[in-house]
C-alpha cells in the first residue's frame, strides 16, 4: 500500500550501541506508511525490540533521524511527552499499573496528558474496552485477570490515546498458548480497521493475515524488507530464508 | 565567628585514641562475639527447640528489640548488681565496673539483633542440606555445627558484619552513664577546655572515616563472596 | 511495703510509689512519666515527618537517570548514616550554632525548647536517610516496564513517579517503613542528653528522686512496649486498607 504522502514513521540511518560499545543497530533505514501493517522478525539479538524502542524515544540514538507523524523524534523544540502520546505502545509483559483499575489504568495518561475531563475520559475508555470485549472488568484490577486479559486492556489504553501509529513489541510473547489468539484478533481487527502499526513478533500467521510488509532483522541490520507475499514465498536473502524454515517447520 | 582552637585535637590525641577509641573498639569487638555466639543460640532454640524454650526465646528477642538501647542501659547499669547478688548469694548487691556493665548490656541487646539475622540464614539454607547430615549418622548438633552454621556464617558474614558496625556506633550511648568511651573522651576535653565545637566535630570526624571505610570493606566483601546461583 | 526476708541488703519493692507527689510539685510520680511519654510521641511525629518528606525525596533522587541526582542523594545517605545519633545530636546542639553569624547564634542559644528542636530535626534527619535508602529499594523492586509504560502514554518523569512508582512503591516498602517508625520513636531516648525531658528521662528522674528503681523502669518499659504493639496494629491495619487486589500472584 504505497503513498506519496509522507510517511508516519520515517527510520533514516539510525545506528545504536549500548554504553559498553557492544552496537545494537547498524545503518538501519525503514519506513511505515499511512495504513501501513509492517511486521519485523528476527532471531534474538536482532535489535527488533530495541528499534521500536527508538521510535518513541525510550532508547536513544546515537547517529540517524527518527521522524514521527512529520516530527523529530528527539528533535528541538518537540515535546517529547506529546509526542509519545501520539504513538501508542504494547509492552510484552502487558505494564498495566496494578494499584490501579482498568478503567483508571485507561483515564490516567488522557487525563493528565491530554487534558480532557474525568468523564469524557471515562466514556472513551469503556467504549474501547467494549471494542476489546472487556466492558464487564472496567472495575477491576490488573492482577485479577488473566494474561490474555490483561494485553488487551494494554491494547484499549494504547488507543484511548487516539495515536497516529501502534507499536506492538512481541506483544504475545509473554502469553500462555491458550491466551495469544484472544489478543491477535484484536490486533488483526485493529490492522483491518486502518490503523498503522508497526509489529514486532514471531506470529507469522498474523504477519501473513494482515501485514502489508514484512522487515527481517538480523545482527541489527535491516537484511530484507518486502510486500508480505514477496517475504513468504520467495524471500531474497539466504538468512531470512534460514529464519523462515526453522519458524514454519513446526 | 568565634576563634577555634584545633589545636586542642593535636594534644589530646594521645588520651582519644588510647583511652577512649581502646574502649570503644574493645567494647564492640567483645560485645559482637559475645553477641552472635548468644545469638546464633537464640536462632538454633527459636528454630528446633521446644513449643516452651522457642517461645521464650522470642519473647526475649522481641521485648528487646522493642525497647530503646538507652533504657536497656540503665536498666542493667542497676540491675546486675542485683543480679550478681542473686547469683553468688552475697549478702549485698555486687558492685559491677562500667565496661563489665556496658558488656552485658551490649551482649544481650545486641544477641537479640544478630538472632534475627541467623534465624533468616538458618532458614535459608535448604533443607536437604541437614537431611543429608543426618544421614550420615551426624546427630542435629553436628549437623548444625559442621553442616548449616559454617553455610549459614559464610552467607551471613556481610550482614552480620554490618550489626557490628551498627554495634560500633551503638556504643557511644554508654555516655548516659559517664562512661569513657571515645565520644565520652572527647567530650570530658571538650568540656574541661571549653573546646565543644573542635572536640564534638573531630568525634564525628572520625565516627564517620571509621564507619564509612567499614561498609565500603563489607561491600567489596559481598561482591568478592557473592555466589553465582 | 515488702521487706526483703532475712538480714541481707535486698531492694525494697514499693509499686504504690506512682501515686506519690514528685518533688517537682506538678503532681505525682505518674504524671511525670506521663508526660515524658507525650514528649516521646511528639517528639517521633515531628521527627517522623521530617524523615518521611526528606528521605522521600532522597529517595527519589536516587532513582533518578543521570549522574547527579543518585551522586547527591548517595552523598546524603552516607552522612546520615555513618554517625551515631548521640553525634548528630551534639552536632547540631554544640557545634551548629556556633558556625553560624553571631546574632543567629546567640538566638538559637536561647530558645526555650532549644532540647526540643533540636532533637526533632537531628532525629529527622537521621531517620531521613534511611526512609531514603526503603524509597528508593522500593522504587527499584518495581519492573521496569512500569516507567516505559508511563512514559509510552506521554506522562512526564514528574507524573510518572506521582501516578504510576510511588504508590506501588510505598506499599511494598510498609513493612520495613513500619520498622523505621518504631525505630524513630525509640530513638527520642538518645535525647535526653541534649535535655529533652521524654519518657526514659523521666522515668530515670523518677528514680533519682524515689530510688525505686525498678518500678520506674518497668513502667517505662511497659509503655514502650504499648507503643511498640499500638503502631504495629495501625500499620497491619494500613496494610489491609491499601493492598492491591490480585498484586504478587505470579
Amino acid at each position: 500500500m504505497s503513498s506519496t504522502a509522507e510517511p508516519v514513521i520515517r527510520i533514516e540511518h539510525v545506528t545504536k550501541s549500548y554504553t559498553s560499545g557492544m552496537p545494537v543497530l547498524r545503518d538501519v533505514s525503514l519506513t511505515v506508511a499511512r495504513g501501513e501493517v509492517v511486521v519485523v522478525c528476527g532471531p534474538s539479538g536482532s535489535g527488533k525490540s530495541t528499534l521500536i524502542k527508538c521510535v518513541n524515544a525510550l532508547e536513544p540514538i546515537q547517529q540517524g533521524r527518527i521522524t514521527v507523524d512529520g516530527e523529530q523524534v528527539g528533535g528541538k523544540g518537540v515535546n517529547l511527552p506529546r509526542l509519545r502520546a501520539r504513538v501508542g505502545m504494547v509492552f510484552q509483559h502487558f505494564e498495566l499499573f496494578p494499584h490501579m483499575r482498568v478503567l483508571d489504568n485507561l483515564c490516567l495518561a488522557q487525563c493528565k496528558v491530554l487534558g480532557r475531563s474525568r468523564q469524557e475520559a471515562e466514556s472513551r475508555s469503556e467504549a474501547l474496552l467494549d471494542r476489546v470485549g472487556l466492558k464487564a472488568f472496567a472495575g477491576k484490577h490488573p492482577g485479577q485477570l488473566s494474561g490474555g486479559q490483561q494485553q488487551r486492556v494494554a491494547i484499549a489504553r494504547a488507543l484511548a490515546m487516539d495515536p497516529v501509529v501502534m507499536l506492538f513489541d512481541e506483544a504475545t510473547s509473554a502469553l500462555d498458548p491458550e491466551m495469544v489468539s484472544e489478543v491477535l484478533d484484536v490486533m488483526v481487527e485493529l490492522a483491518r480497521s486502518g490503523m498503522t502499526m508497526m509489529v514486532v513478533t514471531h506470529e507469522m500467521g498474523f504477519a501473513r493475515k494482515v501485514a502489508h510488509r514484512v522487515v527481517f532483522m538480523d545482527q541489527g541490520e535491516v537484511v530484507e524488507d518486502s510486500p508480505t507475499t514477496v517475504f513468504f514465498e520467495g524471500a531474497q536473502s539466504p538468512r531470512a530464508r534460514q529464519f523462515l524454515s526453522k519458524i514454519l517447520t513446526y | 565567628m568565634s576563634n577555634f582552637d584545633f589545636e586542642i585535637i593535636g594534644r589530646s590525641l594521645g588520651y582519644l585514641f588510647f583511652e577512649g577509641m581502646r574502649f570503644t573498639l574493645t567494647l564492640t569487638f567483645l560485645a559482637a562475639i559475645g553477641g552472635v555466639i548468644l545469638g546464633t543460640g537464640l536462632a538454633i532454640i527459636r528454630l528446633s527447640g521446644g513449643r516452651v524454650l522457642s517461645a521464650v526465646a522470642a519473647g526475649y528477642v522481641n521485648l528487646v528489640r522493642a525497647l530503646p538501647l538507652v533504657l536497656v542501659i540503665f536498666w542493667f547499669y542497676f540491675l546486675v548488681p542485683y543480679l550478681g547478688q542473686w547469683l553468688t548469694g552475697s549478702s549485698r548487691p555486687i558492685h559491677v565496673g562500667g565496661f563489665a556493665s556496658a558488656l552485658i548490656t551490649f551482649i544481650v541487646f545486641e544477641a537479640a539483633y544478630f538472632s534475627e539475622i541467623m534465624r533468616a540464614g538458618i532458614a535459608s539454607i535448604p533443607r536437604g542440606q541437614a537431611a543429608a547430615g543426618l544421614a550420615l549418622g551426624l546427630t542435629p548438633l553436628q549437623s548444625m555445627r559442621y553442616v548449616i552454621l559454617p553455610q549459614v556464617f559464610r552467607i551471613m558474614l556481610p550482614v552480620l558484619l554490618t550489626q557490628t558496625i551498627v554495634l560500633f556506633q551503638d556504643t557511644s550511648l554508654v555516655y548516659v552513664l559517664s562512661i569513657t568511651d571515645f565520644l565520652g573522651a572527647a567530650s570530658k576535653i571538650a568540656q574541661r577546655d571549653g573546646r565543644l565545637v573542635e572536640m564534638y566535630s573531630f568525634a564525628a570526624l572520625v565516627y564517620f572515616v571509621v564507619s564509612f571505610a567499614a561498609s565500603r570493606g563489607v561491600q567489596r566483601l559481598r561482591a568478592r563472596i557473592a555466589v553465582p546461583r | 511495703m515488702h521487706r526483703h526476708q532475712g538480714r541481707a541488703v535486698g531492694y525494697n519493692w514499693n509499686w504504690g510509689i506512682f501515686w506519690e507527689q514528685s518533688p517537682e510539685g506538678n503532681g505525682t510520680y505518674l504524671d511525670m512519666l506521663v508526660q515524658g511519654l507525650g514528649t516521646t510521641l511528639l517528639t517521633a511525629a515531628l521527627a517522623w515527618i521530617i524523615a518521611l518528606v526528606v528521605g522521600s525525596a532522597v529517595g527519589v533522587l536516587r532513582t533518578l537517570p543521570g549522574r547527579t541526582a543518585p551522586l547527591v542523594a548517595s552523598a546524603w545517605i552516607e552522612l546520615f548514616r555513618n554517625m551515631p545519633l548521640l553525634v548528630q545530636l551534639f552536632l547540631w546542639y554544640f557545634v551548629f550554632p556556633d558556625l553560624l553569624p553571631a546574632p543567629w547564634a546567640i538566638w538559637l542559644k536561647q530558645l526555650p525548647n532549644a532540647s526540643f528542636v533540636t532533637a526533632v530535626i537531628g532525629i529527622g534527619f537521621f531517620m531521613s536517610a534511611r526512609v531514603a535508602v526503603q524509597v528508593s529499594s522500593g522504587i527499584e523492586a518495581l519492573p521496569l516496564g512500569q516507567r516505559a509504560a508511563a512514559t509510552a502514554l506521554g506522562l512526564t518523569p514528574a507524573q510518572t513517579y506521582r501516578y504510576v512508582l510511588l504508590p506501588m512503591a510505598f506499599r511494598i516498602i510498609l513493612p520495613p517503613l513500619t520498622s523505621e517508625l518504631l525505630n524513630t520513636i525509640k530513638n527520642t531516648s538518645v535525647a535526653l542528653t541534649i535535655g529533652l525531658a521524654e519518657l526514659t528521662a523521666r522515668a530515670r528522674a523518677v528514680q533519682e528522686f524515689s530510688f525505686q528503681v525498678f518500678e520506674a523502669f518497668t513502667a517505662a518499659t511497659l509503655a514502650y512496649l504499648a507503643i511498640n504493639l499500638i503502631a504495629t496494629l495501625a500499620a497491619r491495619w494500613l496494610e489491609s486498607r491499601v493492598t492491591v487486589p490480585g498484586y504478587g500472584k505470579a
